[in-house]
């Protein structure tokens, strides 16, 4: 499983594999909203949490289509429901790339985009925080949309009406934590509800993914 | 002691019954040969044995963990060299030694190319190496000798004979002579399932 954790991030980080493209597309949101909202600096520092929260959102869904579809159309997905790995583990280690690649550097940008949209300076920590703790949540509900959809000719624009409704628990929660961590508080419940979604993703979804592949390779 | 028994198996394809009744049985160094018109259900067979569809009826006896199968497509990534492609399956199958299947099919010039960079009979080449990496008895391969030339198929050919030289098993479908006089022929027409059979109609509404 290590080994195919390691392939995936490989071909993430060579031509054409995607890496950067989601982080572009969250500088390009949180560069664009102040332009079109004007410098009113008090007004963007009361939408900023929703603003970044559904900019990771929208940048996690734009490389999701391409979890299992391209191993499927090669034909690798099948040779790896023959090998001894199980099609969960192969969920799980596909989810944990996919999170690497675009999760783990969005959560690191976020505060430099923070500062962008004036966000109150008690927000920084939690928007680290509430970040670090969803976006694995938000790969993993994207990794069981994207096993739904994988056998479907462009599938990519029904998969993101299925993740969508989805991620909005964690969008709720997420912008919650960092709106109340600016005002000064009491931010941890929301947090604790955002890292208790994700959590109960890692503990389902891979079984849940791995059933739906089963079905689409039939 | 066979390594794979089929018994009155039926397989389906797209919601139809395509094969029915068909049994064999696979023991150590015997190649089984699929023969068969295009549609008959050859990969059909061969996708069910591997365990990536379920059967309609009938019992497959075999251990799963011997099974590799080998389809249409050799699941390469085209930005991953040949070492790279064949070591990531050489991995997931818990081996780490890929040089005797690189030089077994003749790719030790090409080990550091991407596969983006192959033509069609060396991807196929490498398709084939990966069975050599999985270390398992059992192959099912699906045309494994499409776009290879004359030279590429004996390659092949002798790879398979080593195969079967050491205990292993094979079933392949194919509509070339592979050159190897061992082979069981089994010709699948006679096992097709009729169209579309009088009562199922009224089955539905039942």
């Amino acid at each position: 499983m290590i080994a195919l954790l390691q392939r995936d991030l490989r071909l993430a980080l060579r031509a054409g594999g995607g890496f950067g493209l989601g982080l572009a597309f969250f500088l390009m949101v949180a560069v664009l909203v102040p332009l079109g909202v004007g410098p009113e600096g008090a007004l963007l520092a009361r939408i900023a949490p929703g603003i970044l929260w559904v900019g990771a959102l929208l940048a996690c869904l734009l490389s999701l289509d391409r979890m299992f579809a391209l191993d499927f159309e090669d034909g690798a997905l099948d040779l790896m429901a023959v090998s001894p790995l199980p099609l969960e583990g192969v969920v799980a280690m596909k989810a944990l790339a996919h999170w690497l690649v675009t999760g783990l550097p969005l959560v690191l940008i976020a505060p430099v985009l923070g500062l962008l949209l004036s966000l109150a300076p008690g927000g920084y920590a939690w928007l680290l925080a509430s970040l670090f703790l969803g976006t694995p949540a938000l790969s993993l509900i994207g990794g069981f949309g994207a096993a739904l959809t994988v056998g479907l000719k462009r599938g990519g624009l029904i998969l993101s009406l299925i993740v969508l409704p989805m991620y909005v628990p964690s969008l709720i929660f997420g912008a919650e934590a960092v709106r109340r961590g600016a005002v000064g508080g009491d931010a941890l419940v929301p947090l604790l509800l955002l890292a208790a979604i994700s959590l109960g993703s890692v503990a389902i979804l891979p079984f849940a993914a791995a059933a739906a592949l089963r079905a689409n390779l039939k | 002691m066979p390594m794979l028994q089929v018994h009155d198996l039926a397989v389906s394809r797209g919601g139809l019954t395509v094969l029915e009744r068909l049994g064999f049985a696979l023991g150590p160094s015997d190649l089984l040969v699929l023969r068969g018109p295009n549609g008959v259900g050859k990969t059909t067979v061969l996708r069910t044995l591997a365990g990536l569809q379920p059967a309609l009826r009938g019992q497959i006896v075999a251990n799963p963990d011997q099974i590799t199968y080998s389809g249409h497509d050799d699941g390469l990534k085209a930005t991953l060299t040949v070492a790279e492609n064949l070591g990531f399956w050489a991995a997931v199958h818990g081996h780490s030694v890929i040089d005797p299947a690189i030089s077994a099919m003749n790719l030790t010039a090409l080990r550091a190319r991407r596969a983006a960079d192959l033509s069609a009979g060396q991807k196929r080449r490498l398709g084939l190496a990966r069975l050599l990496v999985t270390g398992r008895k059992i192959w099912l391969m699906d045309e494994p000798t499409v776009s290879l030339d004359a030279a590429s198929v004996a390659l092949f050919g002798a790879m398979l004979r080593g195969h079967l030289a050491q205990g292993g098993a094979a079933i392949v479908a194919t509509h070339i002579d592979l050159g190897l006089p061992e082979a069981r022929m089994l010709d699948l027409t006679p096992f097709k399932a009729a169209a579309t059979r009088q009562g199922a109609f009224d089955e539905a509404f039942a």
